[in-house]
Formats: C-alpha cells, structure tokens, sequence
C-alpha cells in the first residue's frame, strides 16, 4: 500500500462529493425538511445525466443542458408529488414509481437520435465537447480548469439561493408543511401544493447534480442513480454528526450536507486503498447508514433505560 | 341573512367509517347560529361531538350533509387551508398549533400571514420583530426575550399561550378552542383561560370554546351551549347563566339526555 498513490486519489473523491453533495442537498430539503424519504431520485439523477449528454452531444451549450436537466428534475419531482398528494399514494411508494418509471423514460431520452431509440449508455468525451462545465481530466492538476473550483463556486451559490429561497414567506410555509402539516393547514398553507413543489425543488437539484456528474465523468448511464437516496442520506447523516453542534444556521447546515459528501468519497477511497473489493461498496454504504439512521432511536432507549434505572437507584 | 350572524350552521351530519361495525354519527343534526361578538362555551360528555363540530367547522373533513357559513360566505365545500383565513385555532395538545422545530418569531410570522397569498419577499421583516416582541411581552412568560428559540423547548403552557397569541394575530372572524388548557397544570391553565378571554374581549372576537370545566364554561363568555349524541341539547343565554351553578347545569343536563353526564374530565367544581 502506497499513500502516495491514496493523495492523488483525494482531489478526485473531493470533486465527486461536491457533485454528489448537491444530490446530497435535494435529500436534505425532503427528508429534513419535508420529512419524505424520497426515491425517486435515484431515478432523476441519472435523469440528470441522460437530459445532458443527449443534449450535449446534440450541440447544446454545456450551460444550458445542465440548466434544462435541472427543469425535467422539476418535472420528475411534479410526478412524484402528484401521486403522493392527488392520488393518495404513499410517499416511499409514490417515489418508487417514479424512480422505475424514469428507468425506461432514461433509457429513451439516451436514445433520441439512435436507430433503437433507446440506450444505456450515452459517452462524453471532454475531448469532443471541450466546453463541457466539469471533467475529471483536470481534478488532479493545480490550476484554474480544475472542476473543484468550478463546483465549490456552484454549490456556495446553490445553497446562497436555497437559504435566500427557504427564508422567504413561500420558503417558511414550506417548512411548516414538514414540521407541522395540521399547524400548517391552520395557518392557510396547503400541505399538498407544499409537498409537492419541495420534491421538485429536490429532484431539480438532484438532476442538475446527475447533469454535473455525467459530464465529470465523460459518460452517461441508466444504472448511474442506483443507491443515489443512500449516498445522500449518508452525506446528511455524516454532515450532521460531524459538524451538527457546530452548524446551527440554516446554510451553514446545507454546507454540513456538501461537506458530508465530501468525506464519505474520502472515506470511500480510503477503504479502497485498504483493500475493499469494489464491488462490496454499497453493501459497506448500506450497513454504515443504517447504523447511523438507528442512532436518535437507540438514544432514546438508551435514555429512557437510565432514567429507569435511576429511579430503581432512588 | 343577517348582517351580524358570523356562524351558521344548518343540519350538520357526519357518520366516520360508515358501512363498517365501526360506524359512528358522531354529529347528528347540529344547528347552531353565533351572533358577531358571541363568545360561547361548550360542554358536553365524552363523545358527544364537541371536537368533531370544530372540527367541520375548520374543515378538517367533508360533512355528509349540512351547510357551514362563515361571516355570510358558504364555506361547506371549502379545503382547510382556505377556510383558515376566516379562523383562529388552538388545540388541546399542545404540540398541534406550533411547529416545534421552528423559531417563536417564525411561527409568529407565519400565523400573521394566515389567509395571504405567500411570495417571495422575506418571510420576516424588522418592523414585525418589533410588533412580535411587544406583543410577546404582553402575555409576560419572558417570550419577548427568547424569539429566536426553537418553539420545542418551551413548556406546553408557553406553548399553548404562543398558539393564542398566533390565532388572533391576525384578526380571525372566528376563534375555534378544543380544550386547549386541558393539558396545562391548573396553574397555567387558569393563567391561559385569562389570556385568552383578554385576547377575546380586546379583540371584539367571536369565539367557540369546549371545555370540560363546568365552572369556567358558566363563568366565560356569553352564552353556553351542551352537547350529547351529536346534537345541541341546551342553549344558554347570558340570562340563563347568570343563575346557574354546576348542579343546576347537571340536573339540566340530565333533563334533557335523559342520563347523567360522564366525561372522564369533567371537573364539576
Ligand atoms: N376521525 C375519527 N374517526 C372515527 N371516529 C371518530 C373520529 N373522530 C371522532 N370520532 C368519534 O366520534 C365521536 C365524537 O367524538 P368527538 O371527539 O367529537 O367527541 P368530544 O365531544 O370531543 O369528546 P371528548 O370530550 O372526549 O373530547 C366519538 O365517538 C369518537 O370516537
Ligand atoms: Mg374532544
């Protein structure tokens, strides 16, 4: 084992948690602020990434196919929510839906162009398409094209507006239909518009991510977003427990998010350098969150253990 | 209809889980017209329909049959959420009328907000702090002090006295309280019960309280009325008050239900 050969791997696990840490953000503003567990977004990343390599490699400006895979994730989100509101679907069930709905609907927009007319796999080459907002040829060198810079530079920018967004009248209602649907109704919001407009703001935000990592990595794919809700509960999670006393204010929290992410791809190429088969990286991914996920519960047991027992005591 | 009658309400029905053993009528045919200024309270015994009338009356379910108009508007079809601009709630736990994970001066801002359309200005501005902070000081339990706290870390008396202070922030054309110092200590709940007939008096609100305290429900308000098996069964004016004690009002009661009042919580003195 090297460490040499683990150092230049770091710049390339930080620009991928920057990605992933927008993906990360849209988890964050379901599953903390709107209380959803949302999985549709495993389905819209790769959304994400399918919308901006068709449109890429059709001639659209890097820029705007990210901005215009940002819209569909609006739309994916619009889906989701209305089985949820109208259609009195579960939440989780709603988001399943969607998520193997946008398999096949990924599968076609990859197509658009092809005999087919649908693919799995649509490539990128940053080679081809020079102006393409990020790639991971540039992670390793020391200059201005490296893509960290780049996306430091979009995610303060993405949170700046998410905080400016929540913080407005909307934005406040908004959190009163997470934190409170009956004190919400009682106070004039409609929990089911709420509802709905947050998971497009989050699937928005997790596709303009999946549009971002597509053009890293100089290819897009259907099986791109599997594990995505995971990952980015796990960059919740991490960035809770890391920097949760620290961070108090709201955007300072959604930087906790960013941050989260960053550490689980070090993490990640940590335990790769160690000798971790690739191939058991979600299995590793998915007993680390649930560890975290069963923490407030066992606390609470946990609590409620000693106060018995400190009353056995007196 | 007349220009003072702020709450009609004609033939209201509703039955939960019909065409299952577990059918209930848990209102049976209320009728019920409040005068603009009324402040009625209203007693009743477990099950007799008391939530469940506030309940239709915030919209928080369809009636099956019946109408409800609010300040001469027909509101029976109306969402929740629209009605809300006619109504001030507080509930009887004190969880339900705050989001806990918010801050009191947030709550505060969104309750003034209750019944506008919300955009994208601020969701809070200065000028507002200020009102907030007077008006907090007001109720003296050292609020004023602690707006930018999280909501969850006051006690369930702060809590419900917060939760009256944002129904009448904005001036609702009906005030709806289900036992709303039921869960206080007495302490506090008489400290709350103050509060808010201040708040009603201050205001000129119309306002429906069900309560389970016989004396406070004759003490309060202008008028009293009685519940049972989903109906009105007693109407009291502010005459009829006047000269009643809890045992007229039990014997009253019996009268007209043909059975004694049981209410788990029912404090008769
Ligand atoms: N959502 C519901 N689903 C089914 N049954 C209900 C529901 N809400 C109320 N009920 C039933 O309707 C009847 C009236 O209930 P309600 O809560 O209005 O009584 P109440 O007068 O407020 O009584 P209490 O003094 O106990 O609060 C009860 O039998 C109750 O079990
Ligand atoms: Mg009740």
């Amino acid at each position: 084992m090297n460490i040499a050969q683990l150092l230049n791997q770091l710049p390339g696990a930080v620009a991928q948690g920057l990605i992933w840490g927008i993906m990360a953000i849209g988890v964050y503003i379901t599953f903390r602020i709107l209380d959803i567990a949302d999985l549709t977004v495993d389905g819209s990343f790769a959304t994400g990434g399918a919308v901006a390599a068709i449109l890429i490699t059709g001639g659209v400006n890097p820029w705007l196919a990210t901005l215009i895979a940002f819209v569909v994730g609006l739309a994916a989100g619009m889906v989701t929510g209305v089985f949820h509101t109208s259609m009195g679907i579960p939440a989780i069930l709603a988001g399943i839906l969607t998520q193997l709905a946008l398999y096949s609907v990924n599968l076609r927009i990859q197509g658009i162009g092809t005999d087919l007319g649908s693919r799995a796999n649509v490539p990128l080459s940053i080679n081809k398409y020079k102006n393409m907002l990020v790639s991971l040829r540039n992670v390793g060198r020391f200059a201005l094209d490296n893509p960290i810079w780049l996306m430091l530079l979009i995610t303060l920018v993405l949170i700046g507006l998410m905080y400016w967004f929540f913080g407005t009248e909307y934005g406040c209602g908004l959190r009163a239909v997470g934190a409170n649907p009956q004190m919400a109704r009682a106070q004039g919001i409609s929990t089911g518009m709420g509802k709905i407009v947050g998971l497009m703001i989050s699937n928005g935000l997790v596709a303009f991510s999946g549009a971002l990592m597509a053009q890293y990595q100089g290819f897009s794919d259907v099986q791109m977003g599997r594990g995505a809700i995971v990952i980015g509960l796990a960059a919740v999670i991490i960035g809770e427990v890391v920097f949760g006393k620290l961070f108090r204010n709201f955007a300072l929290k959604l930087l906790a998010v960013s941050l989260g992410a960053i550490i689980y791809y070090m993490v990640i190429q940590v335990v790769l350098w160690l000798g971790l088969n690739t191939d058991d990286l979600k299995l590793l991914t998915a007993l680390v969150v649930a560890l975290f996920l069963a923490m407030p519960h066992w606390k609470s047991r946990f609590t409620a253990w000693k106060l018995k027992g400190g009353k056995l005591r007196g | 209809m007349a220009e003072s009658e702020m709450l009609v309400l004609q033939g209201l029905h509703k039955t939960f889980n019909p065409g299952t053993v577990m059918r209930k009528m848990a209102l049976a045919g209320v009728d019920l017209t409040l005068s603009k200024g009324d402040f009625v309270t209203v007693i009743g015994g477990n099950g007799a329909g008391k939530s469940t009338m506030l309940n239709a009356i915030a919209g928080t379910f369809q009636v099956d049959s019946g109408t409800i108009s609010l300040g001469g508007r027909n509101v029976t079809h109306l969402p929740e959420h629209k009605r809300a601009a006619f109504l001030g709630r507080v509930f009887q736990d004190p969880m339900t009328g705050t989001a806990a994970s918010m801050n009191i001066e947030e709550n505060l801002a969104l309750a003034s907000r209750r019944g506008q359309p919300r955009g994208l200005r601020w969701g809070i501005t200065a000028r507002e702090r200020a009102e907030y902070r007077e008006k907090l000081a007001s109720l003296d339990l050292g609020l004023e002090s602690r707006m930018g706290s999280k909501v969850g870390l006051l006690s369930g008396g702060q809590r419900q006295a917060l939760t009256l202070l944002m129904a009448t922030l904005k001036k609702p054309e009906l005030l709806l309280l289900d036992e709303h110092t039921a869960a206080l200590d007495p302490k506090t709940a008489e400290k709350v019960l103050r509060l808010t007939s201040q708040l009603i008096r201050d205001n000129g609100l119309t306002a429906l309280m069900v309560t389970h305290n016989m004396k406070d429900a004759l003490a309060l308000g202008n008028r009293t009325i009685m519940m049972h098996e989903g109906k009105v069964i007693l109407d009291l004016d502010a005459e009829a008050k006047k000269h009643m004690t809890v045992e007229d009002l039990l014997a009253q009661f019996e009268k007209a239900s043909g059975r004694e009042l049981a209410n788990d919580r029912m404090l008769l003195v």
